[in-house]
């Protein structure tokens, strides 16, 4: 398929990526605010060759990417907060046994039902763990359609390159919103892919398996350190965006459909001469610490922005300590912001100090 | 006098002690598995799904290519293993407190949809490696460490059948429920299991075998004793036979 510019959903662009990325295996359960990504696939993966399986949960949706990513085939999950929730058990499964597999949160507000409309709560859950052990997984935040398709085209790349779960951290708004999105050339199946780990039945060569049991004296240790090198390895997959930083007093730092809206704003005060940047995060593990320590280093003042009650501002401070501090701005979830929401806190921290 | 070799080991079972107690019938089981999949010759195209409890370890022991699943999963990972790889043969192994407990909705579920695998189902009435304690499929009256005074038809309810409960289910092709307590009983263990196995290489549909056995370490008897007990005690509670069998119904 030639590439193209097309009218959709931030949910569709994620359905799009993955079928142009080599996606051949989709398992899911509805829950809104990502149904437009099933009920597109449902019909698009099997056109394509692939399978589609609308699963008895979330639960075991994960556990249908665990066995689809342990026979080396690009393979996919979508869901929201609660049904995330479910599928962490799988998630720890898969960073134990060196699995590749994509897993996209459309965020929700929450703690538990909580509200159907857009939240940044499950960062956290996202970049702390959420599930049981000692792993971590790459996590990759959009902020546009266009973010929606490339991070999802791209995340199958990253899971097989580390062979880990990569999570899609998007919200309610980049989900519905609709934006004008360029196709990438649809990449080949490549059956070669996964090489000497995949299960494709022994043949004559020696049985594999793949599993996160290790009980050995010593094998759990093994294993821990091998991951413990992986996911230094990952500081190697750093994205931010840095907008309008360079002679900025006050650095916002604001990620997703967050980042997006704060940009409207830094433009917006930017016109009347106030020195703010915005620093956007688009890999929120690994988190991009060295460009926040660089910015903390050049004297600049920071506030972190986020649609919860505070989460990666932690992050944000583990960063520039020593050297500065952040302050935050939450907005609460069961709202979606405006630029004009952004205004008075944000000059408020341009101002201060 | 010249001696005749006339019962060996099948070739894909590895040349090892196995972990299991002694007494303990998962070993049998591994060995009919092993020998239907030579049968058939499905081993150079197996996948095979281990799961939680005493028989995690089958990749020890059977030696074909081999996923791990969290507690219970086992038919969801069978479900995306044989979504992505239509032409593998694949199967899973089970103990009762996986299949029956937590992992209750994915066997019925990956039953309903008629999922093309094999589900081999180890009914000892107790979770084995946990240090038995009381399984969905513990009988009543039977005395496990979570129900030290028996269980109560009252408190815990009854035992759960699930040969009887997935035969009603519309994706199944063949379920049937066995013992390995008697050689009469470990040959038709046999043609269940390749029964089972057939109705996935001719695509029929989901197959299931469950096999009552023995734990004598959680029953507290002797290996003979835990023997006869199946016969004695579950056979009557676990009727044998067949329960649904496609090809029979047309
Ligand atoms: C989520 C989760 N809960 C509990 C356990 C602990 N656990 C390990 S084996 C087992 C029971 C296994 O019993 P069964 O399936 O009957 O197998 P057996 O050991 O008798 O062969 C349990 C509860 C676990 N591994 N994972
Ligand atoms: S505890 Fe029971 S099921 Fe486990 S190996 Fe021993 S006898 Fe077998």
């Amino acid at each position: 398929m030639s590439a193209k510019r097309i009218f959709i959903k931030g949910n569709e662009a994620i359905a799009h990526g993955a079928l142009d990325a080599g996606c051949r295996c989709y398992f899911g359960y509805p829950i809104t605010p990502q149904n437009d990504i099933p009920e597109m696939l449902s019909s698009a993966m099997p056109a394509a060759g692939g399978e589609f399986v609308q699963a008895e949960s979330e639960v075991a949706s994960a556990n249908m990417l665990l066995g689809a990513a342990a026979c080396g085939v690009r393979a996919m999950t979508t869901s929201s907060s609660p049904g995330v929730s479910l599928m962490q058990e799988a998630i720890s499964y898969m960073a134990g046994s060196d699995l590749p597999g994509v897993v996209v949160n459309m965020n929700r507000g929450g703690p538990g039902l909580g509200d159907i409309g857009p939240s940044q709560g499950d960062y956290f859950q996202s970049v702390k763990g959420g599930g049981h052990g000692d792993y971590r997984t790459l996590v990759l935040a959009p902020g546009s359609c266009q973010e929606c398709y490339d991070l999802t085209f791209e995340a199958f790349d990253l899971a097989f390159k580390y062979r880990n779960p990569v999570l899609i951290l998007g919200d309610a708004i980049v989900g519905q919103m609709k934006e004008p999105v360029a196709r990438r050339e649809a990449l080949p199946i490549d059956p070669a892919e996964g090489g000497d780990w995949k299960l494709t039945g022994r043949g004559q060569r020696a049985p594999r398996i793949l599993k996160s049991l290790f009980l050995e004296d010593g094998a759990l240790a093994g294993q821990n350190i091998r991951l413990r090198d992986k996911y230094a390895a990952m500081a190697a997959e750093v994205r931010y965006e840095a907008f309008e930083t360079a002679d900025a007093e006050l650095v916002v730092v604001a990620y997703g459909s967050i980042g997006r809206i704060v940009k409207s704003t830094v433009r917006a005060l930017r016109a009347e001469g106030l020195k703010v940047g915005l620093l956007r995060p688009v890999t929120l593990f690994p988190f991009p610490e060295a460009a926040l320590r660089d910015l903390a280093g050049q004297g600049k003042r920071f506030l972190t922005i986020e649609h919860n009650l505070g989460q990666m501002v932690d992050d944000v401070r583990l960063a520039v300590r020593g050297l500065a501090d952040s302050e935050f701005f939450g907005f609460l979830p069961g709202n979606m912001p405006t630029p004009e929401d952004f205004d008075a806190p944000v000059r408020a921290a341009v101002k201060g100090a | 006098m010249s001696e005749q070799l006339v019962f060996t080991r099948p070739e894909v079972l590895a040349d090892v002690a196995t972990h299991y107690c002694p007494g303990c019938q998962h070993g049998v089981v591994h060995r009919i598995v092993a020998e239907c999949l030579e049968g058939y010759g499905l081993v150079e195209k197996t996948i095979a799904v281990s799961s939680i409890g005493c028989s995690v370890f089958l990749y020890n022991y059977i030696l074909v290519d081999t996923v791990e699943a969290p507690h219970g999963r086992a038919p969801a990972v069978a479900t995306g293993v044989k979504r992505a790889r239509t032409d593998a043969f694949v199967f899973t192994y089970q103990g009762d407190g996986d299949l029956a407990s937590i992992g209750m909705a994915e066997i019925m579920h990956a039953a309903n949809r008629g999922e093309r695998i094999s589900v081999i189902f180890v009914n000892n009435t107790v979770y084995g490696m946990t240090g038995g304690q009381m399984a969905p499929t513990t009988m009543v009256g039977q005395k496990t460490t979570t129900c030290p005074g028996g269980r109560c038809l009252e408190r815990e309810g009854g035992p759960i059948h699930m040969s009887e409960i997935i035969a009603t289910l519309g994706g199944v092709a063949y379920c049937a429920r066995t013992a390995v307590n008697t050689i009469k009983n470990i040959a038709q263990t046999k043609r269940a299991i390749r029964r089972a196995f057939e109705t996935q290489i001719k695509g029929e549909g989901f197959g299931f075998v469950e096999v009552l056995a023995t734990c004598p370490t959680n029953w507290r008897m002797s290996s003979v004793a835990a023997n006869e007990r199946v016969g004695k005690e579950m056979i009557p509670e676990f009727p044998l036979g067949v329960f649904k069998d496609a090809a029979k119904e047309e």
